[in-house]
């Protein structure tokens, strides 16, 4: 019962964060507001028995996100205006973006009549691929944590990727944005490959 | 003294976050964590250092250039685990032949992995922050 | 009012992936839309990790006197989602600040105008 009461609790705040965000104008507000968002979703994740994602939500969301968010608007600061003003809120013509997303709304609500309740143990993806992970993970590799022996062992050729799409990022920003800022900083339609880097 | 109550604060937690890092590091086998956590929670700590003492200040303690060799350094040790247990006769990453028994030879390469992951993943992290925080100085 | 009760998650859900959405393409400053799709990223991991989850299961931690454990898979699935997002946020935030400092705003339709005005 407490499970059921503290899920509606954090779903509820999360929409309310969500709806916030989408119509507030100040910039650093909304990262906060971001950062809250990643937070509470966390502490969704772990009423959801899920320790590991919400340890790298948590970290990852609510601290690297949210800090180079903030880092990123401390370098694109309006001087002239107020700073950290969205200056030109689209709120006439809303019609035409809330007709798709109400379309692709329906359709996903649509698509979820048809799956197992919420919690099922009989669910189709609780009994087949799983069963086998829980039963042999111990046996086969010697490592207690399920999802650990899953992304190192059995899945370990995904992780390569994943480790790979990192370091490119990493070269990429560093590519960017590494070396220190130009005099001029406005300058329409100039050749990027010409600023010294 | 404009900043004494973080700079106190901040040398207290510090030790304690590179420290909690290296437990989900090394903990992850036998409770929740792994590399990638580890990684986060450590770049999260020389951040902080940033944050309060300054960018020159973290700069002394880990230069640029030692960051892109230990970002490589992580996807290489993760690939040469590989490698390592096809010279040995198995297949690409395939950890039962590293070591003396099959159990064995899993725990091992799964060490290996998450290093590899955590180092690349926590020197990308820092990489990212500096370059943000180091175009604003002229 | 099972049925309610089994639903209600997955509905929510899908409220907040729509909301993200609705950011994306109805916002002209840019990291507004950046901050709209990272909502969009961590309301389809919610729904993954909702249909994990079983009732009075436990985490997948191997453990003592536990009979039922919630499904590993979408863990995995979601805990290489996370990292990959992180890394493309730091990529378009880089990507904004190289455009601030070239066209010397963020709005888009102030970037239209300066590319269609030389």
């Amino acid at each position: 019962m407490i499970d059921i009461v503290v899920d509606i609790t954090l779903l509820a705040f999360l929409a309310i964060t969500a709806v916030a965000i989408v119509r507030m104008t100040n910039l650093f507000a909304i990262v906060m507001l971001f950062g809250i968002f990643s937070l509470l979703s966390a502490g969704l994740f772990v009423v959801m028995d899920a320790p590991d994602v919400a340890f790298t939500e948590a970290a990852v969301g609510a601290g690297i996100a949210t800090v180079l968010m903030l880092a990123t608007l401390a370098l694109i600061k309006n001087h002239q205006v107020s700073p950290y003003k969205e200056v030109t809120p689209r709120a006439h013509r809303p019609w035409l973006p809330l007709a798709v997303v109400g379309i692709t709304g329906a359709a996903l609500i649509y698509g979820t009549w048809d799956i197992p309740g919420f919690g099922d143990p009989n669910a189709p993806a609780q009994i087949h691929v799983a069963r086998y992970y829980i039963e042999n993970a111990v046996p086969e590799t010697g490592v207690p944590n399920i999802v650990t022996a899953i992304l190192a062992s059995y899945r370990g050729f995904d992780t390569l990727g994943e480790v790979a799409v990192v370091y490119t990022a990493g070269v990429a920003v560093l590519l960017l944005i590494g070396g220190r800022r130009p005099k001029s900083t406005v300058k329409p339609k100039a050749e990027k490959g010409q600023d010294d880097a | 003294m404009p900043n004494l109550i973080l700079h106190v604060v901040s040398k207290f937690l510090i030790p304690l976050i590179i420290i909690f890092a290296l437990y989900v590091q090394f903990h992850g086998d036998f409770g929740p964590g792994g590399g990638f956590q580890a990684g986060v929670i450590f770049s999260a700590a020389i951040i902080l250092y940033a944050m309060v003492f300054g960018l020159d200040a973290a700069e002394k303690i880990i230069p640029s250039y030692l960051l892109r060799i230990l970002a490589s350094l992580g996807v290489v040790l993760y690939a040469g685990v590989g490698v390592a247990s096809l010279l040995l006769g198995g297949n690409y990453l395939d950890y039962s032949v590293l070591g003396s028994t099959r159990v064995a030879g899993q725990h091992l390469g799964i060490l290996l992995v998450e290093l590899g992951v955590g180092i690349t993943v926590s020197a990308v992290m820092l990489i990212i922050y500096f370059a943000f925080a180091g175009r604003g100085r002229e | 009012m099972d049925y309610f009760f089994g639903h209600y998650n997955y509905w929510v859900v899908i409220f907040l992936m729509m909301v993200g959405l609705y950011t994306v393409i109805s916002r002209g400053n840019l990291i507004k839309k950046i901050i709209g799709l990272n909502i969009f990223q961590v309301s389809v991991f919610l729904l993954y990790i909702n249909m994990g989850t079983l009732e009075g299961g436990a985490a997948p931690i191997i453990a003592e006197g536990v009979a039922l454990y919630s499904n590993p898979l979408p863990h995995v699935l979601i805990l290489t989602a996370i990292v990959v997002g992180v890394a493309t946020t730091a990529l378009a935030l880089a990507l904004v600040v190289r455009i601030k400092e070239a066209y010397g705003t963020i709005e888009e339709d102030e970037i239209h105008r300066q590319d269609h005005s030389l």
